[in-house]
């Protein structure tokens, strides 16, 4: 179970994440939406610490963080409770796809080589890589870029993937790709927080569509709900933007 | 002329030994005191930029100078430093500043998604630096630490000044002996210029190897 506890961030001083309060069940996909600049993916980015967090709790299982005094251990400890798929893909540029993916399984949980291997075959197989495995991210199209860091994500067996508008930087020829592969990921029980404007996407594979804005949640429920019948006038008004 | 050839070449392994060993030191060193400036340790962080401030800011000669007839008088145990060690460590310090600062530049040059990657799959600061941004940073780096290498074999020429006799020195016994200075000199700087040309072989060869990664 994922636990955040009145999460605030400022920069300077602006507040961009208002005391922000949200459970997460085991296996359950939640969609966050909402206009640019509401503070949707500095939320994803305060869950592992990319961004740090002013103050709040962040409970993944049974590591509790508290913002404010994180030490390091409890961040890398946040860290390696879940797995983070990146906008921009931010694919290590000096190793292969394979590479990419045995790259945390040997370096931060210490398997063995052969195994973590074997791992990143299955899991090439499965994202239809297998013949990329040499290739460096500079070779790869941007579809499967992001394949690859979706597949580095999976290969952590995280407690929590984090989508961070996965498809908002590809070409339009290739999202299509990426969010099956999101489908088939979202099909195995993995807990999901994923950030898209992908609304038919979302209204699909979520459990739960959280509409965030001004740094809070504004409403959240089933898919049905929120783009059938949202409740909050700024809810319906992004709808009908993101609708035309 | 030519039979100085065989001669000065007999003494090519000493300039190549200091030069060698010098940069491997220096490479090291000053990696470790790029990571540095990149983490800004208090304490240290004031250390390393005066260190690198004063072994920039001052002639390599007079560093040699400095190491090999100065700090005996104020150290009595550095005074069984020989000429070739004391060239070793002043190669290695006054070299080192200069590659720090390179290595600094290439390593804050590293895209900041290769950074937020390693931090989000749970790497270590060192794991971090030592897999992901150091490798990257080394592609970058690598034309001018080739440089400061090639530059580095000639300052080997001021072993010389010390005492040592290495290819410089060599020519010079030659030439006060035998008077044939114009000959001697430019026998020397030829074999110079094509150790020098046969390491920017080298160094291509390496670049394009490093640059595997990052081409279609």
């Amino acid at each position: 179970m994922i636990r955040l506890d009145k999460l605030t961030k400022r920069f300077g001083t602006n507040t961009v994440l208002n005391g922000i309060d949200l459970t997460i069940q085991d296996g359950e996909r939640v969609v966050i939406i909402g206009p640019s600049g509401t503070g949707k993916s500095t939320l994803l980015r305060c869950i592992n610490f990319l961004d740090r967090p002013d103050e709040g709790v962040i409970g993944i299982g049974d590591l509790s963080v508290d913002a404010a005094r994180a030490t390091k251990a409890q961040i890398l400890g946040l860290r390696r409770r879940t797995a983070f798929v990146f906008q921009n893909y931010a694919l290590f540029a000096n190793k292969t796809a394979r590479q990419n993916i045995t790259e945390a399984l040997i370096t931060v949980q210490g398997r063995p080589r052969a195994e973590a291997e074997a791992r990143a075959d299955t899991i090439l197989q499965e994202t239809g890589l297998a013949d990329k495995a040499d290739s460096y991210p500079a070779a790869l199209s941007g579809g499967q870029q992001q394949r690859v860091g979706i597949g580095r994500a999976m290969a952590l067996d995280a407690e929590l993937m984090l989508f961070d508008e996965p498809t908002s930087a590809l070409d339009p020829e290739w999202v299509g790709e990426v969010l099956d592969l999101m489908r088939r990921v979202a099909e195995r029980q993995q807990t999901m927080l994923i950030v898209t404007h992908e609304m038919q996407f979302a209204r699909e594979i979520a459990d739960r569509v959280i509409f965030m804005d001004g740094g809070r949640i504004v409403e959240q429920g089933p898919p049905a709900q929120i783009f059938e019948n949202a409740q909050d006038p700024r809810t319906q008004a992004f709808l009908r933007r993101v609708k035309q | 002329m030519l039979g100085l050839v065989p001669i000065i070449l007999g003494y090519l392994p000493l300039t190549m030994f200091m030069a060698a060993v010098g940069m491997i030191c220096a490479l090291i060193l000053g990696a470790l005191l790029a990571v540095e400036r990149v983490a800004r340790i208090p304490v240290l962080d004031q250390a390393v930029v005066v260190f690198i401030s004063f072994f920039r800011g001052t002639p390599l000669l007079v560093q040699l100078f400095l190491f090999y007839f100065g700090l005996p008088s104020l150290m009595p145990f550095m005074s069984g430093l020989t000429g070739v060690q004391a060239t070793i460590i002043g190669l290695t310090l006054h070299f080192s500043a200069y590659m720090a600062e390179s290595i600094r530049a290439a390593i804050q040059g590293v895209d900041r998604s290769q950074w937020e990657a390693s931090e989000a799959v749970g790497m270590t600061r060192i794991q971090m630096m030592r897999r992901i941004i150091l490798p990257q940073a080394a592609r970058v780096a690598a034309p001018t630490l080739m440089n400061y290498f090639i530059d580095m074999i000639k300052s080997t020429s001021l072993a010389f000044t010390l005492g040592v006799t290495e290819m410089m020195g060599a020519t010079q016994k030659e030439a006060s002996s035998s008077f044939l200075f114009f000959e001697s000199f430019i026998v020397v700087a030829l074999v110079y210029w094509v150790l020098v040309e046969a390491l920017s072989f080298v160094q291509r060869r390496l670049e394009t190897n490093l640059n595997k990664a990052f081409t279609r």
